[in-house]
């Protein structure tokens, strides 16, 4: 049951299942992510409620910027692929191509983090800043919580990049890049909600 | 199955019984338990519904209880094990479909209810419309068919449907009548609630705020008093007329700088704080300072009109702890005295 | 398996041991400690409250004083009372019970509680620095805006329950996984304890409503630090929108309150009646059920707020619907206990007791679920009465229940019983007496939630009786404490199963168990596993495993200075305008602080992601010693 019992070179072939700790880890984190998904159900309600409270601030349709949006998300969702290239590599016991696809991924997210400050940042020029109105609060809450999520998936991701540098591949670094992986996802699903209910929304209704 | 229906027949009256003696709790013109209006009848109704089937599932959990308790406790020395029962499917099904029936029983005329009382009168040509807007700690009320606004005492016509519009002015608090009618929240930023009750007895009941507003949460009272139509159309339009300002022309001159420039009197003054017109002849000063004669005075909270608004003017911190007029204003001895008896003269003739 | 190198690691002792533990027998422990503290600070706010209400028009206390009883006694014993003493149960019982040798995440085991206890500690700094949170354990907005509650009152309750809900939630997933994943062989998920299982729901619970709270909570902390407009009318928020999000996690947690109540009563009373629990399937889906409606139902707290016919029709009956698993659990138990040999033990005396005050406050729901009616009970006495009789009358009966069946395996010693059943008996009628006329006194017209009411109102009688059986219940919880003390001095060393009817795994092993609990696995086969043995006449449970070496997690500093890093950051960011910059920086002194305290936890993740914990192995001879020759 101890968590070295396995030698480098001999993992498994999940080597995040490899051990309870690893399972529970796994299982702990799916549970984990069952929690955030109720904490951005309860941001986009509080985000629904509020949209139209704009006060004299600018309203959704005239501040949001489609392409800009559109690119984020791209981003974002390649970033998604490449973390399922590093699980894929990892499976196959590939430290030094996991490594590289985590590396992508964590430049990726830094792409998607800088296009969201530049998009934050000419809001409030354009008088859209975080105390303006119900919707503006609102708004800066949810994308924001999102944006805090990006910028601690990055900083995980790249202590786990070190620690692989360091440790390699074993049962106790696995299960952590693994569910790292999870995080991932999952934070870009939240985007794929985010970018229809509050970007998509705001330019129709 | 046959001793079990026995059991309740014979419970029945006695249930029946307990809600007697329920209904002749606490005063006429405070508790639920002794509606004065159709709006608590009904409520009271439903009540009095759900106490009978309650008291019937208690007093069956008690009698199992007791029983169990007095007939399986163990002896002592006993080491005897007894059946390990797993369950019985029979006796599960049936006390997984008698309270399914008995909330059938109550949940039917509940849902009626709900929708009975969520009827709106606002455009009703034949109710009474009151606009109910709570502040920390006092209660406005304004007739906007009559066009006057009135303070702390809700004036209603006898018979007729009362339509209520409630909404805040600062924080939540809740409109209840308890005698007459349930509560209603008053809400903030336009989200403006409305509910309806009448009083078809003339008299004076107790209203209450049922939201934590602050600390005068627990003394935010005000009062329903119920006047026949005709008498309610004399204070309608005795509410209207002009007012004199207090003859001392001093006594004057510090009213008019130190109490119209937030409350009103007949057409002067500023609207933001409480009406004054006719509080002479209110229930009570502030809402909790009742107004008797000076020898009926029984309890702390009494006193005659004068005193009770010599005490509220000399200082409301003591009476309500932080209300908003607090240290606004400055009075001698003198013009204390007189304003407050300028006051109390203040009455309105209607009844 | 059998690969015995230890690793060299620290093992301390005595107060560092207490700070560094991840055992969960004395997490529990701790959790015990600081949540009886709490529960102590509670109950003497609730005994200085029914004081100042002992006779209309009271002084005792002032306005402003009152409210800020009325909601630190609320926030108080619903968070740093009731949860802890759960969890601390939860803590001791749950490996024991599933046959487990640790929980699955014992770091985060720590984590939690130490999270739990600085949020608790800030939440009650403020009656040091006097900012009281004044806006009722239910904080609505605007009242608990910065219009309304300048102060830091209100920032202390938002700070606070964040920091201690994280503890809450980490433990709850860490229930939920240990549950899931480390049953010993054989125990299936149809042969757990009805403890473990109501804990199973009552962690997905927590999982699934704490995260509302969060939100809710750190929009008010946006609207009073930072400005923004949540809940802010006069900005376009919507205080009714706050009412919504608290009550979605609010009422769950009622939930989350009274569903390990429910487990420690099926417990206590099988044991106790020497007989199986009576229709344990239909337990076990009834508890789900609760749980599964609990989240249904949470608008039925805002009848009077103005949704509408169809949303309090709809809320009205689905509230109602959750009488019917709980009324299957009333009569299970009352089956349970019906040809049984029941033995009137102070935990069970409370345990027995529990089921007519429980369903008198279970009726009560179900008049308060008719909305046209509820219009009269909202925020009166009666709505008071009702969740004490339910909180109080059930929880905190099946807390008290707990503790004397579990004591002996905690600690060793069985509590007195002459006194524990003075306790029960003190504390149960004035219980009663307390809570009882306070029905009455909502239905004659008294609001909750007042400092004063006038004289000749009608409710001088009751609440004078209510005040003196405030007492009598303080009185209880006094003689409980004295039973603790004398109970203490005595020697240690009862027997595995010293109630002798003792039904599940617990029972099986040392009182109180040796760190890695069970020194060979046991192979569950039925229901009652370890009643079961002694049925077929085994004096114990057959081992999965041979003895051999058990790898334990090593302890760990680090959830102390997370938890406390937490504190600090709350402290500065709550006091950030007050105290001036930062070294002439346009940083403001607060938010300096506060930044140092976030990166004091950030460092102890950072720490514990890096260093790996190899953890420690106990060898096989200390393991046998352990076992004094049995094996």
């Amino acid at each position: 049951m101890s968590a070295h019992t396995h030698v480098e070179g001999q993992l498994p072939h999940e080597p995040e299942k490899a051990t309870l700790e690893g399972r529970n880890k796994v299982l702990g984190f799916w549970l984990f992510l069952g929690g955030e998904t109720v904490l951005f159900g309860t941001l986009f309600a509080a985000f629904l409620a509020l949209r139209h409270q704009v006060l004299d601030g600018p309203t959704a349709n005239h501040l949001f910027d489609l392409k800009l949006v559109a690119y984020a998300t791209a981003i974002l969702l390649t970033s998604s692929l490449t973390s399922v290239f590093a699980i894929q590599a990892m499976h196959q016991q590939k430290v030094k191509s996991l490594i590289n696809w985590l590396i992508v991924t964590v430049l990726l997210g830094l792409g998607f983090l800088g296009l969201e400050i530049y998009e934050f940042v000419h809001y409030v020029h354009e008088g859209h800043g975080f105390t303006t109105s119900a919707f503006s609060s609102s708004f800066y809450t949810l994308v924001g919580f999102h944006g805090a999520h990006v910028l601690f998936g990055i900083l995980w991701i790249t202590l786990l990049i070190i620690q692989l540098m360091r440790k390699g591949l074993t049962v106790v670094t696995a299960p952590k890049v693994y569910v790292a992986g999870m995080y991932w996802h999952f934070i870009d699903v939240v985007w794929v909600f985010i970018f229809t209910v509050v970007y998509l929304m705001g330019k129709v209704v | 199955m046959m001793n079990r229906w026995q059991f309740v027949k014979r419970l029945a009256p006695l249930m029946a019984l307990m809600v007697l003696v329920l209904a002749a709790c606490g005063r006429e013109d405070l508790s639920t338990l002794n509606p004065q209006g159709p709006v608590a009848e009904e409520q009271f109704g439903l009540m009095k519904t759900a106490i009978i089937i309650m008291g019937l599932v208690i007093v069956v959990v008690f009698a199992i209880s007791l029983y169990v308790i007095i007939r399986f406790r163990r002896r002592p020395g006993d080491k005897t094990i007894p059946k390990q029962v797993e369950g019985s499917h029979k006796l599960e099904i049936i006390w997984t479909v008698i309270p399914i029936i008995l909330l059938i029983i109550l949940g039917v005329p509940t849902v009626q209810s709900v929708f009975n009382l969520a009827k709106d009168y606002r455009d009703d040509p034949e109710a009474v419309k009151v606009i109910v807007t709570s502040h920390q700690y006092w209660w406005e009320f304004e007739y906007p068919e009559l066009g006057i606004k009135t303070a702390q005492e809700l004036v209603i016509p006898t018979g007729k449907t009362i339509s209520i519009e409630a909404k805040t002015a600062d924080v939540l608090h809740s409109f209840w009548i308890p005698s007459l009618a349930g509560k209603i929240d008053t809400n903030p930023g336009g989200n403006v609630n409305f509910m309806y009750f009448s009083a078809p007895k003339e008299g004076v009941y107790l209203g209450k705020c049922a939201e934590l507003c602050g600390p005068s949460h627990g003394l935010m009272d005000f009062k329903v008093k119920s006047v026949n139509p005709d008498a309610f159309d004399r204070w309608a339009a005795a509410l209207q007329e002009p007012v004199a300002l207090p003859s001392d022309p001093a006594i004057a001159a510090a009213f008019e700088s130190k109490c119209l420039t937030c409350h009103a009197v007949g057409d002067m003054g500023g609207p933001a704080y409480p009406n004054l017109t006719g509080i002479g002849s209110r229930e009570s000063v502030g809402g909790i300072l009742v107004n008797v004669d000076a020898d009926d005075k029984k309890y702390d909270h009494e006193d005659t009109v004068y005193n009770n608004l010599y005490k509220w003017i000399k200082d409301p911190e003591s009476i309500k702890p932080g209300n908003n007029m607090v240290n606004q204003y400055d009075l001698t001895e003198e013009e204390l005295e007189g304003i407050a008896k300028y006051l109390s003269e203040l009455t309105l003739n209607y009844e | 398996m059998a690969h015995a190198h230890a690793h060299a690691v620290k093992r301390y002792s005595g107060i560092m041991d207490w700070l560094t533990t991840v055992d969960h027998k004395k997490i529990g422990i701790l959790y015990l400690i600081a949540g009886g503290f709490f529960f102590l600070v509670g109950g003497l706010e609730a005994i200085l409250i029914r004081i100042q209400l002992w006779k209309p028009q009271g002084t005792f206390v002032s306005a402003d004083t009152y409210n800020e009883l009325l909601t630190m006694h609320g926030t108080t014993m619903i968070f740093l009372a009731a949860m802890p003493l759960i969890f601390a149960l939860m803590n001791a019982v749950i490996p024991l019970q599933i046959g487990a040798r640790d929980v699955a995440f014992p770091f985060l085991n720590s984590l939690g509680f130490w999270t739990f206890l600085f949020g608790g500690l800030l939440l009650n700094v403020s009656w040091i620095v006097g900012d009281v949170p004044d806006a009722g354990w239910t904080s609505y907005a605007p009242l608990a805006g910065t219009t309304y509650s300048g102060d830091h009152g209100v920032d202390y309750y938002v700070l606070g329950l964040q920091i201690a809900g994280i503890g809450t939630l980490v433990g709850g997933i860490n229930f939920l996984v240990t549950i899931i994943n480390m049953r010993a062989p054989g125990m299936t998920f149809m042969r757990m304890p009805m403890f473990t299982w109501t804990v199973f729901i009552t962690s997905a619970l927590i999982l699934f409503a704490f995260p509302a709270l969060t939100v809710g909570l750190a929009a008010l902390m946006f609207d009073r630090l930072f400005d923004a407009n949540f809940f802010d009318p006069s900005a376009g928020g919507n205080a009714v929108l706050w009412e919504h999000i608290f009550w979605i996690f609010g009422h769950p947690e009622v939930y989350i309150l009274i569903l390990p109540a429910f487990g420690i009563i099926s417990e206590v009373i099988s044991t106790f009646s020497r007989k199986r629990l009576f229709g344990y399937s239909s337990m076990v889906f009834a508890t789900i059920l609760i749980g599964f409606l609990g989240f249904m139902v949470w608008a039925h707290h805002m009848f009077t707020a103005g949704l509408g016919p169809v949303a309090n029709a709809l809320f009205s009956i689905a509230t109602m619907l959750i009488a019917v698993p709980t009324g299957i659990k009333i009569f299970n138990w009352l089956f349970t206990m019906w040809g049984g040999s029941i033995k009137f033990t102070t935990a069970n005396l409370f345990a027995v007791g529990f089921i007519p005050t429980f369903v008198m406050g279970g009726v009560t729901g179900v008049m308060l679920a008719a909305a046209p009616a509820d219009f009269q009970y909202h925020d009166s006495y009666f709505v008071v009465a009702h969740f004490h009789y339910v909180i109080v009358g059930g929880l905190v009966l099946g807390l008290f229940s707990g503790l004397h069946y579990w004591w002996p395996k905690m600690f060793g010693r069985i509590l007195n019983e002459t006194l524990g059943k003075w306790t029960f008996w003190m504390f149960y009628i004035g219980f009663h007496l307390t809570f009882f006329v306070q029905h009455f006194l909502g239905l004659m017209g008294m609001p909750r939630r007042i400092w004063q009411y006038l004289d000749g109102l009608g409710f001088n009688e009751m609440n004078m009786i209510s005040t003196v059986g405030a007492l009598m219940m303080g009185i209880g919880t006094v003689m409980f404490l004295m039973n603790i003390v004398i109970t203490s001095v005595k020697p240690k060393g009862v027997a595995n199963d010293p109630w002798e009817d003792g039904r599940t795994l617990e029972w099986t092993i040392a009182s109180p168990p040796p760190e890695y609990n069970f020194a060979q696995t046991p192979l569950v086969r039925g229901y009652d596993a370890y009643w079961k043995e002694k049925q077929d006449g085994h004096s114990g449970m057959t081992p999965a495993e041979p003895v051999g070496p058990i790898h334990m997690p090593s302890p760990s500093i680090l959830p102390f200075f997370m938890g406390m890093g937490l504190f600090i950051a709350g402290f500065g960011f709550m006091y950030s305008p007050d105290w001036g910059q930062f070294l002439g920086t346009s940083l403001t002194m607060g938010h300096f602080i506060g930044i140092v305290g976030l990166a004091i936890t950030l460092i102890c993740m950072l720490l514990r992601s890096v260093i790996d914990d190899h953890g420690f192995h106990i060898e096989e001879e200390e393991i046998l010693k352990d076992l004094g020759g049995k094996a």
